[in-house]
Parts: C-alpha cells; sequence; structure tokens
C-alpha cells in the first residue's frame, strides 16, 4: 500500500521544529505517513491553503483554528487543534530609542516594563506583531489591560522584516517569536524586556489543526500524524538532543536560518541586549515535557475569552482543542496525558503534579502576571 | 475568460467599484491596473510602499483590494480589515464557497482578493476574472523568464564541462560534446547533469 502524502504547512520559525523533525527524522514514515512540508509566505495564505483544502494540515497560532472556527477573521471555516505543538517562545522587545525612554529595566518584569511605559511622555505606542489572531496579540492585550491609560497601536508586520520595521522607525516595539527578537537584538536595533511566559507563564503558541471534516474522514493520517508530531516534539524537549536538532533544523531547507539564530530558541540562551551575555530562560520554548502538548479545552477558552467572545462561544471554542483524539491517537505511544481536560488557567505558581493516564504527571506553573485565575468549568451546563 | 461588453460592463459595475492594487514589484502593480483600467474600472489606485497600507486603505475605502497570495504583506491587510472597524468589515473573497470555480481560478493563478462585506458577487466577479487573466500572464512570464535564466546558466556549465574535456583529451568541441551526450544516454541522465558532475569534480582536482 502506498504510504499516504500529507500536505503540511508551516511558517518558517523555531518553533515549526516538531513539523520539520518529525520529517527529517522520519517519526512520520515509522507512522505510516509522509509529510509534504510547503513553507507558506503569510499566516493568511496558511488559513486560506488549509480551509480550501490545499493543505491537509497546518502549523497554527493557537488563536487561529478558534477564531476561525468562531468566525472572527476574515475567513470562517470548521478548524480544530490536535495537538499543540509548542508553549511559549515568543519575546517583546523595544528600540533602542524607546528603552533610552524607559530607561533600566529588570528583564522579565511585566509590570515594571508597563509602569516605565505609562510615565514616558510620547502618547501612543506603535507595537509590532506577526499576526491579528496570534498569542502575541493576546498576551499584548491582556498585560496592558491593567494599565489602561497606555495607548497602543498595532502594527502587523511579517515576523521575518520585524527588525526592519524596527530600524525604519515603523514601530517603537515588537512580540515577535524566535529567531526574529535575536535577530533585532544581533542588529543593535533593538533590546529584548521580557519573554511570552512573564505574561502568562505556560501560553499554547502553535498548534497542528486541520479541517474539522477531514479529521472525521482520515483516521489513519490523522493518528499517523498526531503520533509522529509528538515524537518529535519529545525528541526535540530531550536535553542531550539539542545541539543536533539545531543543526537539522539549520541544515535543512526548511527555515534558511543559521544554526546562530536558531540556538538561542532551542537552548533558552536569550541575549536582550547585543554585546551583553544570554540569559538562561527556563521553558523559553516547550516543545513536549510538562504535557505541553496536550490540547487543554480551558486553554482554547481562555483564548475565546480574550477574543471577546461570550459563554456559548467559550463552549464552542473548547471544542476546537481535540484533547479526546489527542488520548485515543496517542494511545500506546508511550505517551502520558492528564485525565481532566480543562484545568483552572492561571493557578499553578509552581510545578505540581496531576492525574494522569500512567498515575501522575507534573505540569508546569501556568500563573500569569497579575495572579489572576480563569476557571472555564462552570460554563458547561 | 468572458468577454466583456464595454459599456455594459459599466452599467453593471457603475463607476463607483473602488479597487485597490498591492503590488510592490512596479512593472506588475501597472500591468495589472492598467488591464484592470482597460476592461472599463477607472476607480483603480495602486499600491506599491506596503508601509502605506493603512493609511490608503482608510483614506481611499476600497471596495475590492487585490494581492498576491504570496505577498507576506496579506498579514498586514487582513490586520488592517479586521481592525478598521468602521462598519465596513471586508472579507477575504474565498469565503464565499458559492464560486467554487472562481475561487479554484483565483488561487491556481495566485490572486487574494478582500471585498467589503456584502458587495455583491455580480460586482466582484468581473473585477476578480480579469484580475486572475492578468495574474496567470505575469506567473507565465515568469516561468518563461526563470526558464531562460536556468537555460543560460545551464548552457554556461556544458560550455565550462566541454572546455575541461577539450583541453584534458584533447578533443575537439564536438567530440566534446558527443562524449558528454553519450554519458548521459548511458547512464540515463541529463547532459547537464553529468556536465554538473564534471565541473564539479575538475574544480576539486584543480
Amino acid at each position: 500500500m502506498k504510504r499516504p502524502e500529507l500536505n503540511c504547512g508551516y511558517v518558517a520559525l523555531v518553533d515549526s521544529a516538531p513539523l520539520i523533525i518529525a520529517h527529517e527524522l522520519e517519526f512520520a514514515v515509522e507512522e505510516g505517513v509522509a509529510l509534504n512540508l510547503i513553507r507558506q509566505p503569510s499566516w493568511s495564505a496558511l488559513r486560506d491553503m488549509l480551509a480550501l483544502g490545499h493543505l491537509d494540515a497546518a502549523q497554527m497560532l493557537s488563536p487561529m483554528p478558534i477564531a476561525m472556527s468562531l468566525g472572527l477573521g476574515s475567513l470562517s471555516a470548521p478548524i480544530d487543534a490536535l495537538m499543540v505543538l509548542s508553549a511559549n517562545g515568543t519575546a517583546f522587545g523595544v528600540s533602542n530609542a524607546l528603552a533610552a525612554e524607559l530607561g533600566e529595566l529588570t528583564f522579565g518584569d511585566p509590570g515594571a516594563i508597563l509602569t516605565a511605559i505609562k510615565q514616558r511622555t510620547s502618547a501612543t505606542l506603535r507595537i509590532g506583531l506577526p499576526f491579528h489572531h496570534s498569542m502575541h496579540g493576546l498576551l499584548l492585550s491582556y498585560w496592558t489591560s491593567t494599565e489602561p491609560d497606555v495607548q497602543i497601536e498595532r502594527v502587523i508586520v511579517p515576523p521575518s522584516r520585524m527588525a526592519d520595521a524596527v530600524a525604519e522607525g515603523h514601530v517603537d516595539a515588537f512580540w515577535v517569536g524566535e529567531p526574529w527578537g535575536t535577530v533585532a537584538v544581533e542588529r543593535g536595533i533593538a533590546q529584548l524586556l521580557m519573554v511570552g511566559r512573564d505574561v502568562w507563564q505556560f501560553a499554547p503558541e502553535k498548534v497542528l489543526a486541520a479541517r474539522r471534516e477531514w479529521i472525521a474522514q482520515h483516521e489513519f493520517e490523522v493518528r499517523a500524524l498526531t503520533r509522529a508530531v509528538y515524537k518529535a516534539a519529545h525528541w526535540l524537549d530531550a536535553p542531550q538532543n539539542k545541539q543536533l536538532a539545531v543543526e537539522i533544523l539549520s541544515r535543512s531547507n526548511h527555515l534558511d536560518l543559521s544554526v546562530d539564530l536558531i540556538d538561542p530558541a532551542v537552548t533558552g540562551q536569550i541575549t536582550p541586549k547585543k554585546g551583553e551575555g544570554p540569559i538562561e530562560i527556563e521553558r523559553f520554548l516547550q516543545f513536549n515535557d510538562y504535557g505541553a502538548n496536550f490540547p487543554w479545552r480551558s486553554q482554547a477558552a481562555w483564548i475565546a475569552q480574550q477574543l471577546g467572545s461570550d459563554a456559548e462561544d467559550i463552549e464552542r471554542a473548547k471544542n476546537c482543542f481535540r484533547s479526546d483524539l489527542y488520548r485515543t491517537n496517542l494511545d500506546g505511544a508511550g505517551a502520558d496525558y492528564p485525565i481532566a481536560s480543562e484545568k483552572v488557567e492561571g493557578s499553578l505558581h509552581a510545578t505540581d503534579k496531576v492525574e494522569s493516564k500512567n498515575g501522575q504527571m507534573i505540569l508546569a506553573p501556568d500563573a500569569f502576571f497579575d495572579g489572576r485565575t480563569f476557571d472555564f468549568s462552570g460554563l458547561s451546563a | 475568460m468572458a468577454f466583456f461588453d464595454q459599456a455594459k460592463l459599466v452599467g453593471v459595475m457603475g463607476p463607483s467599484t473602488r479597487i485597490l492594487v498591492v503590488e510592490p514589484n512596479e512593472l506588475r502593480l501597472d500591468d495589472i491596473v492598467g488591464a484592470l483600467q482597460a476592461a472599463g474600472w477607472s476607480d483603480v489606485k495602486a499600491l506599491q510602499e506596503v508601509s502605506a497600507i493603512t493609511k490608503t486603505v482608510k483614506d481611499y475605502e476600497p471596495d475590492i483590494v487585490l494581492v498576491d497570495l504570496a505577498n507576506p504583506d496579506r498579514d498586514t491587510l487582513e490586520h488592517i480589515t479586521l481592525a478598521s472597524g468602521a462598519g465596513k468589515r471586508a472579507v477575504a473573497l474565498f469565503v464565499d464557497r458559492t464560486d467554487e470555480d472562481l475561487t479554484k481560478a483565483a488561487l491556481k493563478a495566485g490572486v487574494s482578493a478582500y471585498v467589503v462585506d456584502g458587495l455583491d458577487l455580480s460586482r466582484i466577479r468581473p473585477v476578480l476574472e480579469t484580475a486572475i487573466e492578468r495574474f496567470k500572464i505575469i506567473r507565465q512570464m515568469q516561468t518563461e523568464l526563470d526558464a531562460a535564466k536556468q537555460a543560460l546558466e545551464d548552457r554556461k556549465t556544458i560550455d565550462r564541462a566541454k572546455g575541461f574535456l577539450m583541453r584534458n583529451r584533447n578533443m575537439s568541441e564536438e567530440e566534446a560534446y558527443s562524449l558528454l551526450r553519450k554519458a548521459a544516454m548511458d547512464q540515463g541522465k541529463r547532459v547537464i547533469d553529468v556536465a554538473q558532475a564534471l565541473v564539479t569534480a575538475a574544480d576539486l582536482l584543480s
């Protein structure tokens, strides 16, 4: 029997790694499918291609399937997330000019950064983001909502051009996925002030998405794809594989990025300012550990709520994160997963144990910078 | 491609359909705008500089925005259409599944379009059909140009391989080419592949 070939879309970023590794190290072939990785010029193009069936599956920003399923964007379609591809992995940075205005700041202190921004004189802050419906955008809104006086203008810039946008003065600050924060720092035009997890310690960043209808009709492919990508993510999170992973990602023709640009995100060694040493950031980009791949229905609910959804739509959003399929597809693949499908988002301030298929598994802290918690369980009637 | 009667077209379209074309390549931009104007739309705006998108969309209030599917600035455009919120919500044209053929043709030609929500399909269709035709021609020209460039590169490589054989085996140019061809046929490869291998080996040996 011929191995089914799946067209998988991605946008060239370090966190495309699980798909690339699943292909390059042949985890997909082991599961009986071939991945045809198709690079996309923009998130909009990726979305259109997926919705119209030119792609079978795709790496997506975690809010995209929800926005599409709820009809919030310019193209609606029932899209589900089979698993989370990665947690965290983004950084917030400012131009040198704004950095000088803000003065000395401790790295990774969202409250202090916001206070400093509030105290500066200029009115509106232009902040570069990669896409309208992105975790970057949601974290930015969440973070700045605590200071309504801070005026923000969102400017969407393709990530690969973010550094140019800073250099040319189109944006004062940016929130972007790696390697593009590192690129801006290396060019000496910006510095990083914090990373995504400083605002939300365990944010689902990218998901593996497919059309709901396609999922229903392709049981074997969905199962193989999920298992292959899970195994790739697991491989990526093993410390002994990090250097090899960086080499493979750099050498494969999927990213066109050099080793020194891929390395910081994969190893969690982030350099906030050119000429200074790197800071080691735990869980800067998490591919697999701490149940990172599990699509928590409560994560989907949080995303929907931040997108402005009402209780009914929040319930619909929950169904986009297919924790049900995750469990059945990964059965026997050596994966542990939680028994519960929802948690109180923001309630973990330290690593903690939860009940899992194998007994107990450890979850990473998922607290928000302002200590708020989100319990969506009461919504389901 | 349907044939449009100019007078009838203006009647259907009215003078008021505002079309914005976003394309960084100046020649291509002129080409697309020209094609639309020639087909009867007078209110066509060309935008080359992407940094001006926000202002242009706000000031010009286009009914239809046409942009290359491969243009990375689509995400920027997307945001503007979603964030404008002035009651005129633009949607990606592909959302309209009532016209599968048109959608497929647009996708194949590499055109994406944003239209104001509620705009009648009969007003969108001719604009998009004209754009699709133009994008097809542009794509075709690009393919031909790429092929011509490649052919030139290949010829240079074959010339180098022939030169190597002429020097090292004391052959005429004709004999050198015959040898390359024979080697290619024997190995079931293309002449260019054999020449490339020879040039690479020659570089290593020199």
